[in-house]
């Protein structure tokens, strides 16, 4: 009996090991003639799906021509790969940039970490130190529900009725970075909330207690004592929020507007990584699918860097 | 003469059907030590912990009767059931000092540590901070040990050496009744020969109440003892007089180990 556990468990996590490899190496592959094409210029490149002239030295490589289909792009690209087209003499090639997304789907992230953190904060410490039972028992269950909605509703919400009223305060469009930012926050912010909080409890009383006994306030003890001790929680609980934000598609699909345009202001729409991807893969072919799984190898990248932090504190938190 | 006294004090926890401590009437002796012994769930922690009001930490705990505080300055007892503001608390807590079962250092460095009470209550000066931090740890047999790295974490000594840390802290404030819970169960003999003789040392510059379940530790270090059983004080008196001559059939029964 043990050993058939033995064997199962061992064979489980072997699973997850060659599931992520494999994972790993897939997008590779299906990137890789992107990545060869493009090289680490990528992520600096700002044009996606445009036609530019060919320079004398790359003149050689063979010219993968594709048709122009701008279903997700804007004005401004239908217009240069017009021009692109009509000057027929100069042999062109459509050329594919991470930096829009890239650019989109840090700053959407960063705007939701700025919104959502010090709330989140405010909640846990009201939750764990400063509500009465009762109310942080109800308030933590609402918490929990609130984490556990789907983004896609979190995306219709933030579109119908989140992004009218920001807008009529801030102006500009109601899809754009900061609105889409702001209900990636909302979405990750219950999150952080509920991981905070049961960190902050792991304090112990006897630690809490021998500060009030020097004559420490709770505000004292909250900020000496209950943050220090939880730290490792609270960083751990901001990273993996930061890896649920880099890759959400739903919430953000709804309200970042989809254009590839770097945002010029904070109310600019604009696209990020994983809603570039949704869009495009239907009608994509050849090196566009593959810059897509560059897109998707980068955001992979990004993602497991953050977690593997993450980890790194949790695990150094477990060791103390 | 007390610098605390208890009178006619009962107490009942939130969460119990009943009194967990009823009509104690016991003196603390100004510079003396004065132990608490009795078997476990006696009522000994519940009975310190009021002395200096950690139970107000937890809501709907209810005290009854009156624990009189000396007032060093004017020489009356004031009832320190009586607090209710947060700043008189932090007054009473800065007056009556504890340390814990086990030793609670802060994640913080062995400077900081000792600092802490100091520096919440205000003072700011560093070399005021240094001097007293020092005085404290040498106050408390530590500072030859720590000298060279009081900017080390805390939590790198060793578990006595961490438990005379929580004293030089709670001593740094210059409290006048120290109250201690058990300090050396969770201690090796060595370190609790050590803390033993430092808080006879202490009773110099501060009176002391102290629990514990050892009563070679009562015997050795108390100049007063106090037996308790189920929430009741059963007997007082000099330490001599409770453990070689009790009144009481019960404190007889459990100093000779009858039970308990
Ligand atoms: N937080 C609490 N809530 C309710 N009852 C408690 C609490 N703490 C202790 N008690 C009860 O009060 C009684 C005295 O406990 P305590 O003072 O800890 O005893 P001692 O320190 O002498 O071992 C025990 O019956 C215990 O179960
Ligand atoms: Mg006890």
């Amino acid at each position: 009996m043990e050993k058939l556990f033995k064997t199962v468990s061992f064979m489980s996590a072997t699973l997850v090991m060659v599931l992520l490899a494999s994972i790993f190496f897939s997008l590779f592959h299906t990137a890789k003639p992107a990545i060869e094409e493009y090289g680490f210029g990528f992520i600096k490149e700002k044009a996606w799906d445009e036609e530019v002239p060919i320079e004398n030295d790359i003149a050689a490589t063979p010219v993968k021509k594709e048709e122009p289909k701008a279903a997700v792009s804007s004005d401004d690209d239908d217009l240069a790969s017009m021009l692109a087209g009509n000057t027929s003499d100069v042999p062109t090639k459509t050329v594919y940039g991470g930096l829009i997304p890239i650019v989109g789907t840090l700053l959407s992230t960063l705007i939701a970490m700025i919104f959502a953190l010090p709330i989140a904060m405010g909640i846990a410490v009201f939750l764990a130190e400063i509500a009465p039972k009762q109310i942080s028992n109800i308030v933590g269950i609402a918490i929990e529900l609130l984490a556990a909605i789907p983004s896609i509703i979190f995306g219709m919400w933030g579109l119908f009725y989140f992004a009218p009223i920001v807008q009529s305060f801030v102006g500009g469009y109601q899809v754009s970075l900061l609105t889409a930012g702001l209900v990636l926050g909302v979405m990750i912010l219950p999150f952080m909330a509920a991981i905070t909080r049961d960190s902050m409890r792991t304090t112990p009383d006897v630690l809490k207690e021998s500060a009030y006994a020097l004559g420490a306030t709770k505000f004292e003890v909250i900020k000496d004592i209950i943050f220090p001790y939880s730290k490792a929680g609270i960083i751990g609980s901001v990273i993996l929020a930061l890896g649920r934000a880099l890759g959400e598609t739903m919430a953000v699909a709804f309200l970042i507007g989809s254009v590839f345009s770097l945002p010029t202001s904070l109310t600019s729409p604009t696209v990020s990584i994983p809603v570039a991807m949704a869009n495009s893969f239907g009608e994509a072919t050849g090196m566009k699918t593959s810059a897509l799984f560059y897109l998707a190898f980068l955001l992979f990248i990004i993602s497991f860097a953050v977690i593997s932090i993450a980890k790194f504190y949790f695990l150094r938190k477990d060791n103390k | 003469m007390p610098i605390m006294s208890i009178e006619d004090f009962s107490f009942t926890y939130a969460s119990a059907p009943a009194r967990s401590l009823s009509n104690i009437n016991l003196p603390i002796q100004k510079n003396c030590i004065t132990s608490l012994i009795g078997p476990s769930g006696c009522g000994k922690s519940t009975l310190l912990r009021s002395l200096n009001r950690m139970h107000d930490l937890y809501p709907n705990n209810e005290y009854e009767g009156k624990l009189m505080l000396l007032n060093q300055e004017n020489d009356e007892m004031e009832n320190i059931l009586d607090i209710k503001k947060e700043n008189e608390f932090i007054q009473l807590r800065q007056r009556v000092g504890m340390i814990f079962q086990k030793p609670t250092p802060f994640p913080m460095s062995i400077f900081d540590n000792v600092a802490y009470g100091l520096r919440i209550s205000g003072i700011k000066n560093k070399t005021e901070l240094k001097d007293r931090v020092e005085d404290a740890l040498k106050g408390s047999a530590l500072f030859g040990e720590v000298s060279d790295r009081m900017n080390k974490s805390a939590m790198g000594l060793s578990g006595g050496q961490q438990q005379r840390l929580c004293i030089a802290r709670a001593v740094a404030l210059k409290p006048e009744l120290l109250l201690f819970d058990e300090p050396t169960s969770a201690l090796d003999p060595i370190s609790t020969a050590a803390i033993e003789e430092l808080i006879v040392e202490l009773k110099k510059d501060v009176s002391v109440a102290i629990v514990t379940h050892n009563m070679q530790q009562a015997s050795r270090i108390s100049d007063y003892t106090a037996f308790m059983y189920l929430g009741d004080l059963v007997e007082y008196g000099e330490t001599e007089q409770i453990f070689l001559n009790p009144r009481e059939k019960k404190t007889e029964d459990y100093i000779t180990g009858r039970f308990g």
